[in-house]
């Protein structure tokens, strides 16, 4: 059979599968995410059908995926709300990192991934994921909350680390020397806060360059800049993700709105097959020995992302059920760990176990964060009704 | 009462105010527009006991219904400076012996001197009616004219 003819099928056949299992995700309310991963796993090399010729397409797709990824979130935020979030919750920012990048980098060490190896981990365990928390305090009528804006404004700090991160990242596993790095290092967050200066006073000027009312000229126009952006900043050492990122937060208001209608089901498209060729890229037969150390991770770090959230809430002022609403809604770790996952594996750089490792972490987190979210309520409540009845025995 | 916005980064905004209570009531707009009304538990003042997604209809006939009572303190407002014109609102009651008929029918303006400005009905205002206007048990009148107009418009509006 022609290549050509193999790989349509093959695609083909994914989106298929992947349509199908995001169905079933829908159906019971959770992140399609991770089965987006156990479709890859099922698909990949040594799973139960081998699926192989993807190779370039499936490389420069996933790369894509990440772009998108990063674009739509940085067109979430304005610029603006990322200062005050910054300004404001910054505190809690730093408890965050501290809390649950040390265990992943931690494990890391432990296991004898050296020091690429910790700061990989760490990134991982560290980012919850901002999508599926969203999608949960919506689907559960808790956007009202007060407790609310305090989870969103620790995401937003996650997120925005993620742009100091990622060329760090890239440098690390880069090897590059101590001084090479801090010159990266040094020369994202230049980038970062020139970006976001220019964001805020040129915000409407950026956005009126890329803005077209025709869709088409539109959509072409967002795509080549954030190709474009997302490729000289790769050439710069400073992540083609982070680019993107940056991009989508110069771009606002209702050009803003607008481009996300638009990216939507691109974002959805190249993501999904991001997370599969991650999926395939792992060998299901790695997962099983590094599955005790996963559960045993994700415990660990369900634990101190509920930590940060009942710090951060009681910082804000909130009542103890919602310090513990806040603290079960972070939990949840999703695409960025991926994407950060997926940036080690492409480098080649890193122990082989780590991609089972996070696959399996990030398949387990997805699944119990909503859950945790959504029964922390419940489950708490006896608990605090014992605590408040004490005082009046008395 | 204080009025309070809370960005929501990604999100939207929440507007809320906090009742004499103690509990919070008010909107969260999403960046999409979409608007949903928020009610605080009473046990628990940082949940919500209820989230609605309203409709911009829904929202706007809601709006009318608590605004109502607000548009005559604003008409009263602007005529302060106005000697002896007032505002005030009447309830055209069912066995009214307008209700049914038209505003013209009333003949409020030639034999009081006062004026419908809008009606208040089923929470939408209807500024400015004309004597066409087709009166139905419920509705709100709010009337502007001098106190003895009103009085008159009020024997009016209840026994014709």
């Amino acid at each position: 059979m022609q290549h050509t003819t193999l790989i349509l099928i093959e695609l083909g056949a994914i989106f298929i599968g992947l349509g199908l299992l995001g169905r079933i995700a829908a159906r019971v309310g959770m992140s399609p995410v991770p089965l987006y991963l156990l479709g890859g796993l099922v698909f990949g090399a040594g799973g139960f059908v081998p699926l192989v010729g993807l190779g370039e397409f499936g490389h420069i797709a996933s790369e894509i995926g990440v772009v998108l990824l990063l674009l739509m979130l940085g067109l979430e935020y304005t610029a603006r709300e990322l200062v005050t979030g910054l300004k404001g919750s910054w505190p809690a920012g730093v408890v965050d990192l501290v809390l649950n990048f040390t265990p992943g980098a931690a494990l890391a060490l432990f296991l004898g991934w050296g020091g690429p190896g910790a700061l990989v981990l760490g990134g991982v365990t560290y980012i919850s994921s901002s999508g599926i928390v969203a999608k949960v305090l919506t689907d559960l009528g808790r956007l009202g909350n007060r407790e609310t804006p305090v989870v969103l404004s620790v995401l937003v700090i996650e997120d925005l680390a993620m742009a100091v991160y990622l060329p760090i990242l890239t440098a690390g596993l880069a090897g590059l020397s101590f001084w090479g790095g801090l010159r990266t290092v040094g020369l994202a967050l230049l980038t970062v806060t020139v970006v976001l200066l220019m964001a805020l006073h040129f915000g409407p000027q950026i956005s009126r360059l890329i803005h077209s009312p025709d869709r088409e000229n539109f959509l072409l126009k967002l795509i080549g800049a954030a190709l474009l952006v997302a490729g000289l900043a790769s050439a710069m050492q400073v992540s083609a993700a982070v680019g993107a990122f940056l991009l989508g937060i110069a771009i606002s208001g209702s050009t803003a709105h607008s481009a996300t209608k638009l990216l939507e089901p691109l974002r959805d498209l190249f993501a999904a097959l991001f997370f599969v060729v991650f999926g395939l890229s792992t060998d299901p037969r790695t997962i099983p020995p590094v599955l005790g150390l996963a559960i045993g991770l994700a415990l660990l770090t369900s634990a101190t992302k509920v930590a940060t959230g009942i710090w951060a809430a009681r910082h804000a002022g909130i009542g103890v059920p919602g310090r513990l609403r806040a603290g079960a809604a972070l939990i949840a770790r999703g695409e960025f760990s991926i994407v950060i996952a997926g940036l080690a594996v492409a480098s080649g750089a890193i122990h082989g176990q780590l991609a089972a490792l996070a696959t399996a972490y990030v398949m387990l987190l997805a699944i119990l964060g909503p859950v945790a979210t959504r029964f922390v309520e419940p489950l708490s409540r006896p608990f605090l009704r014992r605590r408040k009845a004490q005082p009046t025995k008395k | 009462m204080d009025m309070e916005e809370t960005p929501l980064p990604g999100i939207g905004v929440r507007r809320e105010i906090t009742l004499a209570t103690g509990r919070r009531v008010g909107v969260v707009v999403m960046r999409d527009g979409q608007i949903e009304l928020i009610v605080s538990e009473e046990d628990d003042p940082d949940a919500c006991a209820a989230s609605l997604p309203l409709t911009t209809l829904e929202a706007a006939a809601l709006g009318g219904m608590l605004g109502a009572p607000q548009l005559v303190a604003q008409l009263t407002d602007q005529h302060s400076e106005l000697p002896n014109v007032n505002t005030q609102q009447f309830v055209l009651s069912s066995d009214s012996p307008y209700a049914d008929m038209t505003l013209g029918d009333t003949h409020l303006r030639t034999r009081t001197g006062a004026s419908v400005v809008a009606v208040s009905r089923a929470g939408r205002v209807i500024p400015s009616p004309g004597p066409g206007f087709e009166l139905l048990a419920g509705d709100v009148l709010v009337i502007v004219g001098t106190t003895a107009g009103l009085e008159a418009a009020a024997r009016i509006i209840s026994e014709g």
